[in-house]
């Protein structure tokens, strides 16, 4: 009983996002009914459940990058650190400084590794090239990739194979030192060993970092996130331990869907 | 193994589709041997001359120009040909320095950029990126309709409004001068550089700037600092276009700047390149030397159109390696 009581007590305490009655419609189609989740600090959530079922629309509405999409209407409430980040007040480069995100299809920009890892930190007015160079080391340390990259800094990011490509994002990502980093299947257009090397990655980070996956990959879901949260249909269906969910799933579709019966 | 089964399988889904008949195997075997392959020949033949017309024009042109241009550069000599700062075609003692139409086809071109580019830079990712559809809908077409006013009106609009406006703002005896040429030239590039420009910036994949933005940068920040530079080829293709266009204009130019062989000052009466072979086309005695001069004139401006798009060529190569 004490156990049960501390957990809720950590959780309540922890959550760094969460959302309250979110609804989200893209014009006419009601594509996120009545969300409420808490994101824990400093552990991995995975976010699964079939294709269009609002998991990647839900992680957009975190860092508010659904602002971009036209016709998009949010009801509801997503607070980051008990602050309404749809607020008026809000400063969206703000809280984009601490909603860090990596996206499906790695996307270096078309310069060098450098100034793809500089690019956050001189946006946010940084100058000083001593300061910058240590960034960019300490960022590519923390994604695993500065010793594969140590010696052609100033070469073109797009000639890295994809797997680096996509930890030269998620260090680029680091170096804004943000505090919560959203990764939407950043590792589905990858090869194995590439996914493998991000999934370890992804493990290291948790300690330092709140971290919120989208992936389709259950077996990643399994193998890397602390908590799981499962959509269908724009519905969350069911929220909890990971390894609760996919032992003993509390509800039938998330039982269906685990087993592979659809999705 | 693995691989070929998986071939094996949709072979059998695919013969029963509805669209493939039975009786297209055997009807397609037939026209392989019909006259629907000299026909594709005959089409062959047809692009090919296509293709070798317009290249017979350029060396046409070329060689032409080339061979009526040397004579008078040889019988001038080229250093007082090209450096000459006296043009006095008709004079008891004719001179033949073109180093004045040469100065004032680069100062107006260059002008003409300097004011041209800035805007037509803006403009297109202003079109490109940062303007609201129903805006952008309304500025695009005008901006295509300006590429299609004819350079007579240009000039006619030039020489009706900016010369006055000018003569009476800056007080000189007559308006027309190489400042009037610059804006009147700078306003003919916007269209090619508009359009180039912003058409490297729909190009740019939108994930570069959603990894911008989601980076906590502005949507101008991200403008300026991702889209620009990895549109930088097209970008810069669209200047040298511009400058094809401004340094080859005739019309426009011969409306407003004057047309007298003086040194280019800013308001000055001048000449370019383009408007020296205009002006004195109609009445040179043919065989003179006065007509053989402006073929070596047209020579210069063409070889000076020629470096301009080997330049834009290598430009846009370089733009497709990226």
């Amino acid at each position: 009983m004490t156990d049960m009581d501390d957990l809720r007590e950590d959780r309540q305490g922890s959550a760094v996002l969460s959302a309250q009655k979110l609804n989200l419609y893209y014009g006419a189609a009601h594509a996120l009914k009545d969300v409420d989740i808490d994101i824990q600090e400093k552990r991995v959530t995975a976010l699964i459940g079939p294709s269009g079922c609002g998991k990647s629309t839900f992680l957009k509405t975190l860092d508010r990058m659904n602002d971009l999409v036209p016709g998009v209407r949010i009801e509801g409430t997503v607070s980051y650190r008990g602050q309404d980040i749809y607020a008026p007040s809000v400063d969206v480069t703000w809280l984009r400084r601490q909603i860090g995100m990596v996206f499906q299809k790695p996307n270096p920009f078309p310069m060098s590794i450098y100034d793809n890892i500089a690019y956050g930190p001189r946006t946010h007015g940084i100058r000083n090239k001593s300061q910058l160079d240590d960034i960019v080391e300490q960022s590519l340390r923390g994604a695993a990739i500065w010793d594969e990259v140590k010696d052609r800094l100033k070469k073109s990011a797009l000639g890295l194979s994809g797997g680096q490509q996509q930890r030269i994002c998620i260090a680029r990502a680091l170096a804004v030192e943000p505090d919560v980093l959203l990764m939407d299947e950043a590792t589905s257009a990858l090869d194995p060993i590439s996914t493998s090397k991000i999934e370890d990655l992804i493990s290291d980070l948790k300690s330092r970092y709140t971290i919120v996956i989208v992936t389709h990959n259950m077996q990643q879901a399994t193998r890397i996130s602390d908590q799981c949260a499962f959509f269908l249909l724009g519905e969350l269906i069911e929220y909890g331990n990971t390894t609760d969910l996919f032992s003993v799933p509390k509800d039938k579709r998330t039982e269906d869907y685990i087993t592979g019966r659809f999705g | 193994m693995t691989s070929n089964d998986r071939k094996v399988g949709p072979i059998p889904m695919d013969a029963s589709l509805p669209g493939l008949k039975p009786t297209a195997k055997p009807a397609a075997q037939a026209m392989r041997t019909s006259p629907k392959r000299a026909v594709e020949r005959g089409m062959q033949a047809v692009f090919l001359l296509c293709g070798l017309i317009s290249i017979g024009f350029v060396l046409f042109i070329s060689v032409y120009l080339i061979l009526s241009g040397i004579p008078a550069i040889a019988q001038i000599g080229p250093t007082k040909f090209l450096f000459g700062t006296t043009w006095a075609s008709t004079a008891a003692e004719p001179q033949f320095g073109i180093l004045p139409f040469i100065l004032t086809s680069i100062y107006g071109t260059a002008g003409a950029i300097l004011i041209g580019v800035p805007v037509g830079f803006l403009t297109a990712v202003f079109l490109a990126k940062a303007a609201p559809p129903r805006l952008a809908a309304v500025v695009r077409p005008a901006i295509e309709l300006l590429a299609g006013i004819p350079s007579v009106v240009y000039g006619l609009i030039g020489m009706m409004v900016l010369v006055p406006a000018v003569r009476e703002l800056f007080h000189l005896p007559d308006g027309a001068s190489l400042f009037c040429a610059i804006l009147v030239l700078a306003v003919m590039i916007l269209p090619s550089i508009v359009s180039v420009s912003e058409t490297a910036l729909q190009a740019v994949p939108r994930e570069y700037e959603e990894a911008s933005l989601a980076l906590g940068a502005t949507e101008i920040e991200t403008y300026f600092r991702v889209s620009v530079p990895a549109a930088k080829s097209g970008i810069a293709a669209s200047i040298v276009m511009g400058i094809g266009r401004a340094i080859g204009e005739a019309m426009a130019v011969i409306m407003v700047a004057g047309n007298v062989a003086n040194m280019p000052s800013l308001f000055s009466s001048v000449r370019f390149l383009t408007t020296a072979v205009a002006s004195e086309m109609s009445y040179a005695a043919v065989g003179s030397l006065q007509q053989q001069a402006l073929f070596s004139i047209a020579l210069v401006l063409f070889l000076f159109i020629m470096l301009i798009n080997v330049i834009l060529n290598s430009l846009l190569k370089r733009g497709g390696d990226d």
